[in-house]
């Protein structure tokens, strides 16, 4: 959860729905993360958020992350200027945020309702996209100007939507920010867009390789000290699922073509669903079932090094869905575009070592998870079907999970589960 | 299409790549040499590689052909004949 409440509910007069003031922390972005960088805010004083609007882009050890936020409300103050590092729960901001009508208050759970009305004194003028003011002083007296419930809706139909620090770095190099395509949520145009961050700003640790390698370090560490592994291996014939999966892609155009890595994260997401010991997290000396099943998929960077962001709700989309997120996540994993909830949710990893891999891949288990399902190289190779020897596409599937939260038998009938699925493409 | 120009199919190819992954350097592999494996190019690098190709060109590449495509010169060749095919 990326907010706590810091003050009381507090009833506004007069039509006003109740509202209370959250802080918008630093998020986890990953078991490995201590701290992250403020690289940009994509948001001002005085906008109104929606849950899921990606507020601030923020620099790990591992890539920039684009962080969303997990209330509908309305900025009131930015805490963290572009460039600082600060530690995990530290305030980033604060978000003026309606009170539910059962007192309970902002939850940062998802909710179903969409995001809050105006309030009736908005007459809807746009807000100009304030630049982030680092002297507390001005701050404070920018915020009371502007109070929260007062601001407006930021209209932005007439303008190229863009980013406050992109704005500000349009009109010193005296750009057009309409010529710029944007690579922002929406299409806004963000800092990077323009050529990156203004010069006077240092990025945390000079060399960002070393930084991913050390936090690798750390994690893969901490999991080999701390988790007793096992290890469990099964080949699986694929031969008639890639034959299922030829037939088609025959009839579907380029981009719409969907790869045996889709069908594998398919099965994993079903047998997974069937074998809940493996889907969670090992917390506080006991295990803790995932809220739903988000696949952490495992992608190397070619500058080295890798992360591992998730699919989530991995069960609830089909063949063509889960194919279309995976491509969209590795887009943007090479891209350096993850979002925050991809990177902090994952309940279980998958790893695919694809077709340059090894046969055979035992992984380690990223911690808390307690299960890491890996694939090897797929290749062919002589296979008995019925009385014969024949020619057949396997791979080996391998599970390592942490023997606290599970036993081998588990194990075991989660790979037979996987096998089953995948030998019935169709209903994957 | 008014005929074709392999010199032009090459660099289709390699903007094409470049596109995918411009952290790589296309001009680092041999003509002949398995550029997946050179330049750690997996399934998902190939089929964007492959839709770029076909973006560019108005080819439909099918699956089926992408097993004989594993080098600069493959892929040249694919293309100049594929764009000159009926």
């Amino acid at each position: 959860m990326s907010q706590r409440s810091v003050s009381a509910p507090a009833s506004v007069a007069g039509t006003a729905a109740p509202t209370t003031v959250v802080d918008f922390v630093m998020p986890s972005l990953g078991a490995d993360m201590e701290e992250g960088a403020v690289t940009e805010w994509l948001v001002s004083v005085g906008d109104r958020v929606a849950r899921g609007d990606i507020v601030v882009i923020v620099e790990t050890e591992k890539a920039d992350i684009d962080v969303e936020v997990w209330n509908d409300g309305v900025i009131v103050e930015l805490l963290v200027e572009p460039g600082r590092s600060v530690a995990v729960g530290t305030p980033m901001a604060r978000l003026r945020v309606e009170v539910a009508g059962d007192g309970t208050g902002p939850t940062g759970h998802p909710s179903d309702e969409g995001p809050t009305a105006p309030s009736p004194i908005d007459d809807g003028t746009p807000v100009d996209g304030t630049p982030l003011d680092t002297d507390p002083a001005r701050r404070q007296r920018t915020a009371a100007i502007a109070p929260p419930d007062r601001a407006a809706v930021p209209a932005r139909v007439d303008r190229t939507p863009a980013s406050p620090l992109a704005r500000r770095l349009a009109a010193t190099r005296g750009l057009d920010l309409a010529a710029v395509a944007g690579s922002g949520p929406g299409g806004a145009v963000v800092a990077r867009d323009l050529g990156g961050e203004p010069a006077d700003r240092e990025p945390p640790t000079p060399d960002p390789s070393e930084r991913m390698r050390r936090a690798i370090a750390d994690l893969m560490s901490r999991a080999n000290r701390d988790i007793p592994h096992y290890h469990l291996a099964e080949t699986i014939d694929l031969e008639p699922s890639l034959a299922w999966l030829e037939r088609v892609n025959v009839d579907r155009p380029l981009r719409q073509r969907i790869l045996p890595a889709a069908l594998l994260l398919r099965g994993v997401a079903a047998a997974l669903a069937a074998n809940p010991e493996l889907n969670g997290f090992w917390v506080g000396g006991r295990f803790r079932p995932g809220d739903g099943i988000h696949l952490g998929v495992a992608i190397a960077l070619r500058g080295g090094g890798l992360v591992a962001p998730a699919i989530r709700d991995a069960d609830r989309l089909d063949l063509v869905e889960t194919m279309s997120a995976l491509r969209q996540l590795v887009e943007r994993a090479r891209a350096g575009r993850l979002r925050g909830s991809e990177m902090s949710s994952a309940t279980a990893t998958v790893t695919n070592l694809g077709d340059h891999g090894a046969e055979v891949v035992n992984g380690v288990i990223h911690p808390p998870q307690v299960a890491l399902i890996g694939f090897g190289r797929i290749e062919t190779r002589p296979a008995v079907v019925g009385d014969e020897v024949v020619p057949r596409r396997l791979v080996i599937a391998t599970l390592a999970a942490d023997h606290r939260a599970s036993d081998g038998q588990r194990g075991s009938r989660f790979l037979n589960d996987l096998r089953r699925h995948l030998s019935r493409p169709e209903e994957l | 299409m008014t005929g074709t120009d392999p010199q032009l199919d090459r660099q289709i190819v390699v903007d094409a790549i470049a596109d995918v992954a411009p952290d790589v350097d296309p001009a680092t592999v041999e003509a002949d040499e398995d550029l997946w494996y050179a330049l750690e190019l997996d399934s998902m690098d190939q089929l964007r590689v492959m839709t770029a190709i076909g973006e560019r060109t108005g080819l439909d590449i099918p699956e089926r052909d992408f097993p004989g495509l594993l080098t600069l010169d493959d892929l040249t060749a694919y293309v100049t004949a594929r764009r000159a095919g009926p």
